[in-house]
């Protein structure tokens, strides 16, 4: 099953290298990865979307507690959050099916960033199975997708500071 | 006061209070070697590779729980330090390796003698860093000794680019450290604590399990205490002996694929097993499924991703083995079980029958080769007290099963990892930190010459190490699983021809080199022995040494191996005692 954890960590030179180094080392899975500041210059903040059964994410979980340079370990599976993608489509289009391409994209609350003469880009956020749809869907135009790892935040009060750990 | 970087890692060691450093220098470094040169204060050793100065450097520290400190310059220097590094980290030793950098307008660039250090070392260490701030430089060094010697100890890497070293700085050495994500666990949680103290209490067959963060936590007192108090029998790790002597009939000894016959046993029969600082290794549990089929298992230990990783355990407990087992003491029962004593006793009485057959008894007029229990136990006499340091493989095991130890931190050996070479730097790293102790490093002829360079530095030094080379002309242990699995293809372990040689007196040329003479080129002693008299004549001579090295090369039996033996993928109580012949 696939878990999110988010991470607060220092926002040190080589951080990234220890954590993607740690999963790889010890042979985890990792579906995704995104990182990115936060409120504080000196934390970033990383979303892992890692895959394994009860024992191998608990495992996880605590070898990123070992490290130094992370701060905070929060699970985010299986609570309330809000979890989203980014993606960036290219398309090939013609004349012929430009308005037909842009009807889709309004469905699904795409950007339509860039128009030239046969091709077009779509800026996409959301879920993972909306992008996955969008992507389904124009499968015959599409020759390059840019995609983000997923980034996610719990709603409610309750938030992932510092202090509180 | 205004240091440049050079003086501001020296002044860091007079801080940390370190005395000695084990180091070997290099064009990264040589600005911290001009301002050793005239540090007085701090002892440096010359080690001759630099993968002996942080082995000699981990053995200061396992002796003496100070953190050990080496010094290497970049490049290879560094790259030479990993064996080393991952051999520390595996076991949990207090370490901080220095390492110099190419200057920061070179790095990225494949300069001489430039390498990624930090990512090289990053797997083998608790942390590392580069210093790219001659600002940082203080700080840096201070985090990195709190974080090597608190919590789970482990090594911490400072690699420093040489201008950095140069740099001046009006500069304070800082006492403070402030690291958000790093803390150490110290008291355990109460209610598990309360669990642990029933399950313990009304358990009738209940087992300890003593690991190496007994020793490491400096808790065999207060451990001795509670054995003492409850009557509670005891098995430990490789890295768990020590913790209660070896003599001490609640002590079965250690368990695993090596284990004593009465620990193996124990742990398959208990119905409570606690472990306290033990990692459960594979080594150890043997196939998972079969172990300790009946126990409940309590498991202690300060780092939580140790805790439930290999077996399910029933109550964990965070914490520091010293304050938690303080925090229990007072709450275990005293408490009869005459019935599990009995057995206890029963399979001490019948492991003494098992062994007489593999010669552990061997007769004292043998003329034949010598036994390894002969070697190791006649050794132990001369030297009662000594700090034994083991290579890796057969020679490591018969060290852990017969040597009679008394204290922590008196068994130096390479336990996770494994390092073949490891033992002859680390009884250097021993003797300098245990100067009014002997050291007695017990050697197999293929991992002695691993490291057998160190002899320069152990006659420099002029330490009285007594080195006992187990020389079965083998790689013995791999020899012996090709014995056992491999029907007798001994692919790449036949060292040399050693039985022709013997006779003759003399090392086949393609084989090994003579010990003696080897010990003789580096200007220390050595002596050939065949016999247990030859055996106790070499001791006499080496007890009577005060300021140099002896190699006593001890030509043993070349196919004895290690009994008991749990063949992989069988359970602790499925134990070996010999090799099975075919009937003729």
């Amino acid at each position: 099953m696939n878990h999110v954890i988010s991470l607060l960590v220092e926002n040190n030179a080589g951080v990234l290298a220890r954590i993607s180094g740690l999963l790889s080392g010890r042979g985890y899975n990792v579906e995704s990865f995104s990182s990115g500041p936060t409120l504080d210059p000196d934390i970033t903040r990383i979303t892992l979307v890692c895959r394994g059964d009860d024992t191998i994410i608990d495992q996880i979980k605590k070898q990123l507690n070992r490290l130094i340079e992370v701060i905070k370990v929060s699970d985010l599976t299986n609570k309330h959050t809000i979890d989203r993608q980014f993606a960036l489509l290219k398309l090939l289009v013609q004349p012929g099916n430009r308005g037909e391409i842009i009807q889709l994209a309004e469905v699904f609350a795409a950007k339509v960033m860039d128009v030239g003469s046969d091709t077009m880009i779509l800026e996409l956020t959301g879920s993972e199975k909306k992008i996955e749809d969008l992507v389904q869907l124009l499968d015959g135009n599409i020759v390059e997708i840019a995609r983000s790892g997923l980034v996610s935040i719990e709603r409610g009060r309750k938030h992932a500071a510092v202090s509180q750990k | 006061m205004v240091f440049k970087g050079a003086e501001m890692v020296i002044e860091s060691l007079r801080k940390e209070k370190v005395d000695t450093i084990f180091a070997y220098p290099g064009g990264a470094v040589i600005p911290i070697f001009d301002v050793l040169f005239d540090a007085d204060d701090i002892n440096v050793v010359l080690t001759r590779h630099e993968q002996a100065a942080v082995h000699a450097a981990d053995a200061y520290a396992r002796t003496t729980g100070k953190t050990g400190v080496c010094i290497v310059t970049s490049g290879p220097g560094a790259t030479n330090t990993v064996t080393g590094l991952a051999t520390a980290n595996f076991d949990s030793v207090p370490l901080v390796c220095i390492s110099g950098q190419v200057p920061r307008n070179m790095i990225g660039n494949d300069a001489f003698q430039e390498a990624d250090t930090v990512g090289i070392t990053r797997p083998v260490t608790k942390h590392n860093y580069i210093v790219t701030k001659r600002e940082n430089l203080g700080k840096t060094l201070r985090e990195a000794f709190h974080i090597a010697s608190t919590g789970r100890p482990g090594p911490v890497v400072v690699d420093i680019p040489k201008d950095i070293l140069y740099q001046p700085l009006e500069e304070t050495y800082p006492e403070d450290v402030n690291l958000q994500g790093y803390t150490s666990p110290g008291k355990g949680h109460a209610g598990q604590l309360k669990r642990a103290v029933t399950a313990v209490n009304d358990a009738k067959k209940p087992l300890f399990f003593a690991g190496g963060g007994i020793n490491v936590g400096d808790s065999s007192k207060i451990f001795r205490n509670i054995i003492e108090k409850t009557g509670i029998p005891v098995v430990t790790s490789l890295m768990g002996i020590g913790a209660l002597e070896t003599k001490n009939p609640l002590n079965l000894g250690m368990i695993g694929m090596h284990g004593t016959y009465a620990a193996n046993l124990a742990v398959s029969e208990c119905d409570l097993l606690f472990g306290i600082g033990v990692r459960f290794d594979d080594r150890v549990t043997m196939n998972l499924e079969k172990f300790a089929p009946l126990a409940k298992i309590i498991h202690l230990d300060i780092d939580p991703s140790a805790i439930a990783r290999n077996v399910p355990v029933e109550i964990p407990i965070v914490g520091d083995a010293k304050i938690v087992l303080e925090e229990l003491y007072p709450l275990l029962d005293k408490k009869d079980r005459p019935a599990w004593h009995k057995t206890i006793k029963e399979w001490k009485d019948e492991a003494i029958c098992i062994n007489a057959y593999e010669g552990f008894n061997a007769k004292e007029d043998d003329s034949s080769y010598l036994m390894p229990y002969q070697v190791i136990s006649t050794v132990n006499r001369t030297f009662p007290d000594a700090i034994v340091t083991t290579e890796v493989g057969q020679n490591q095991m018969w060290t852990a099963l017969f040597w009679n130890f008394k204290e922590p931190r008196t068994l130096i050996t390479s336990g996770g990892l494994g390092t073949m070479g490891y033992g002859f730097p680390a009884a250097i790293g021993a003797a300098i930190a245990c100067k009014d102790r002997r050291v007695v490093a017990i050697a197999g002829d293929g991992s002695f010459q691993m490291n057998l360079q160190e002899l320069a530095t152990a006659v420099k030094c002029r330490l009285p190490i007594v080195i006992v080379i187990l020389n079965n002309g083998y790689l013995g242990m791999v020899r012996q699983w090709q014995q056992m699995f491999n029907g007798g293809r001994y692919s790449s372990t036949h060292l040399n021809d050693r039985i022709k040689a013997d006779k003759e007196d003399k090392v086949s040329p393609d084989g090994s080199p003579d010990f003696v003479k080897l010990a003789d080129a580096y200007g220390a002693e050595g002596c050939r022995v065949r016999s247990k008299s030859e055996l106790e004549d070499a001791l006499k001579k080496a007890a009577a040494l005060t300021d140099v090295p002896i190699i006593i090369d001890c030509l043993i039996e070349p196919e004895a191996n290690v009994w008991p033996m749990v063949s992989p993928g069988a359970g602790l109580d499925e134990m070996v005692f010999c090799i099975e012949k075919e009937e003729e």
